[in-house]
């Protein structure tokens, strides 16, 4: 009963993990700009992971791979966003200081003049720690 | 993190690498699978190693660790997973639309929090949700990138910074 | 539903691979590398399962800590060196 109920939870997961995936890739080919294909990766790192591992997970059963399983999902979940941050700080810095067209244009001198602070990479470490 | 109290900054110190030390031993016999007395040995080398190195590097401290917070850090995180789980469908939808239903934007929002801990995890938990991504993190300011007004309009009216700034209060 | 959700991983890595290609921007191939290393990383998983040799989780904790490791430096090579880099890289 139990087994079948898990398993039943498990495709679901699996199946919607898969489904959000692809909806980050198609956003990730079809968005116009830098910026905005980062958020569509953001989405296969974040819930599309989490649902994949987490049907994995249900599947697997008490034992060393449900930890090992949980130590990746963690991972992934404190990693991206750092990685994220990383990039888009990164992009600041060198050529891509605005997104590119698009609607964000009026917001232009207001994003030159903020980003006009100088490297610092303190940012990015301290992200890592937590 | 260093405090002008040396006694209780040892004591705290101690603390911490005895987190460290759970942690890693936790992680060396989860991953390893095998409980001989070599493997337990190199085990207990690699952790004391990590540990010595951490100390020397002095990341071994209430930044790296937040365990004071973990229960409160929990009942976020349960909060924040609701958030990115809506902030997915509403991206998902959007990758589907097409280009025409995007209208990215980018400006800085205001950020309150005192401690360097509470507004690494207010950048964090911004980027963690698809829609929204912190670009800089300034004194006072967050500069946030977002896929639709209605991200950016969100983060302003707060209710994640007020989150994020009742975890440290006592 | 396992096998299927390989061949969703497979689709979206071959989608990075495709823009990672088109670049336009060395930012944009950094950003696709990273979502193929991700995507990695649960294809090991999701094989493992399929193949039934739980040994292969180890492989995919190892790839996700070396993937991420290795975007960070990547990206601190060109944080810094971008301005002069992009003409020869686009």
């Amino acid at each position: 009963m139990i087994d079948s109920v898990l398993a039943i939870l498990s495709a679901v997961m699996l199946g919607l993990g898969g489904f959000f995936m692809v909806s980050g890739a198609i956003g990730l080919l079809r968005f116009p700009d830098f910026y905005s294909r980062m958020h569509a990766a953001s989405m296969t790192d974040t819930l599309g992971s989490y649902l994949v591992v987490g049907g994995l997970m249900l599947t697997a059963g008490w034992g060393l791979p449900l930890f090992k399983l949980a130590l990746i999902l963690v991972f992934i979940f404190f990693t991206s966003p750092t990685a994220g941050h990383a990039l888009a700080k990164s992009a600041q810095h060198c050529d891509l200081r605005l997104p590119g067209g698009g609607a964000s244009t009026k917001k232009a001198d207001n994003e030159i003049s903020g980003s006009a602070q100088g490297p610092d990479s303190r940012d990015v470490v301290s992200a890592d720690r937590v | 993190m260093k405090t002008d109290n040396r006694g209780r900054a040892d004591r705290a110190d101690a603390h911490y690498s005895l987190y460290l030390v759970v942690v890693l031993s936790v992680i060396w016999l989860g991953n390893s699978g095998h409980y001989s007395p070599l493997l337990l040995t190199f085990g207990v080398v690699s952790v004391a190693l990590v540990v010595w190195i951490g100390r020397r590097m002095q990341v071994v401290d209430g930044e790296s660790q937040p365990f004071h917070l973990s229960l409160r850090l929990l009942a976020y995180y349960g909060w924040l997973l609701r958030k990115i789980v809506e902030s997915n469908i509403k991206v998902a939808a959007c990758a589907w639309k097409g280009p025409r239903a995007i209208s990215p934007v980018s400006g800085r929002v205001p950020c309150r929090l005192e401690s360097d801990l509470s507004r690494v995890i207010y950048a964090n938990s911004i980027t963690l949700t698809p829609g929204t991504v912190t670009v800089s993190l300034d004194d006072g300011e967050v500069l946030v990138h977002a896929l639709t007004e209605s991200g950016l309009a969100e983060l302003r009216e707060g209710e994640m910074e007020g989150r994020v700034a009742r975890l440290e209060q006592p | 539903m396992i096998i299927a959700t390989a061949i969703a991983l497979l689709v979206v890595m071959v989608l990075a691979l495709v823009r990672a290609l088109l670049g336009p921007t060395i930012h944009d191939r950094i950003l696709a590398v990273n979502v193929f290393g991700t995507k990695t990383v649960l294809l090991i998983s999701v094989i493992c399962f399929i193949s039934g040799r739980p040994e292969f989780l180890d492989i995919a904790l190892v790839y996700a800590l070396i993937n991420f490791v290795s975007i960070i430096g990547v990206l601190k090579y060109f944080e810094y060196q971008g301005r002069d880099e992009r003409e020869g890289m686009q």
